[in-house]
């Protein structure tokens, strides 16, 4: 993975295989913390401790087409390679929550990358489920909730081209105005 | 800081389109393999790009979707395209730039892109 952003696409389609209903990804960067924190958080069918154990094992997979699965083990050490953390929080028929927090001076921490793009690949192929993304930097935040945008659409499709092009760019902008320096 | 309230505009426009698309009318079907492998070798670029084109193009009778690891992860970014006739066509090492011309070519035409597929590429 090239950018933290696949990552996150990666580990949302978790979420989606566990017939989550509701996907929340959250993006807290903290310049005074010297600390990042990314979560993304499901309401689907959860694990229980044991499966919790395996998933961050890259020789354990559900999947049966071969035995590795390195979905959850790169997230991990994308964040401990700079010197943060990773955990897991998940219960059976409640959903699973997954967060990692980096370090933002470490020379080792990927670029963010593309998260309009992972946030309307997302969204595109899935118009079922609803994807809450908040992305915190400092001070200014924004949300992105698809449950709003369905509400304003009265029906239409939340993937129509139109509404995917306003999505990515709702993202990339309110992503530019709150990594704003506060003195211009 | 930008708003929902544009959405509103946008809404109001699409209603005033007759073209609304209805999933009943696929007939064929683009599945990008959206696996870690695929989205590491560069699948999500491959996957917008065809909404994109499909959009573009205005390919009602088109869904685009996702599904896990196929299994031959070496040949990432694959797709898939299934048309109604029951055939299949797995495209192999896929990029956003050798999307249009499946569209074009394959989707519209209905002219396999052959030195794009498995069977080529894997001689």
């Amino acid at each position: 993975m090239q950018e933290l952003s696949l990552n996150i696409l990666d580990i949302a389609q978790n979420s989606i295989r566990a017939n989550a209903s509701l996907i929340t990804i959250e993006i807290i960067r903290s310049t005074a913390e010297n600390q990042m924190t990314i979560s993304i958080e499901d309401n689907g069918c959860g694990m229980s401790k044991e499966k919790v154990e395996q998933v961050i094992n890259p020789f354990f997979t559900t999947r049966t087409t071969r035995s590795v699965g390195l979905g959850v083990p790169f997230f991990k050490m994308s964040a401990e390679m700079t010197g943060g953390s990773f955990s897991i929080d998940s219960e059976v028929g409640k959903g699973t929550k997954v967060t990692a927090v980096y370090v933002l001076d470490h020379i080792d921490l990927m670029p963010l990358g593309d998260m309009a793009s992972t946030m309307v690949s997302l969204i595109s192929v899935n118009p079922d489920i609803d994807f809450v993304y908040r992305y915190q930097y400092n001070d200014a935040e924004f949300t992105l909730d698809t449950r709003e945008v369905k509400q304003i659409l009265e029906g239409l499709p939340v993937n129509s081209p139109q509404v995917l092009v306003f999505i990515k760019d709702f993202i990339e902008e309110n992503t530019r105005q709150a990594e704003r320096p506060e003195i211009e | 800081m930008k708003s929902l309230a544009e959405l509103k505009a946008i809404r109001d426009k699409m209603q005033a389109s007759v073209n609304v698309r209805d999933n009943a009318d696929d007939t064929i079907r683009v599945v990008v393999g959206m696996a870690t492998c695929g989205i590491a070798a560069g699948a999500r670029p491959v996957l917008n790009a065809f909404s994109e084109e499909v959009a573009k193009r205005g390919l009602n009778n088109v869904m685009v979707t996702q599904t896990g690891c196929i299994g031959i992860c070496q040949y990432e970014p694959v797709v898939e395209v299934y048309t109604n006739d029951g055939s299949k066509t797995t495209y192999v090492k896929m990029t956003a730039e050798k999307v249009a011309r499946v569209v074009s070519d394959h989707l519209v035409n209905g002219n396999v892109v052959e030195e794009y597929t498995i069977g080529a590429v894997a001689k």
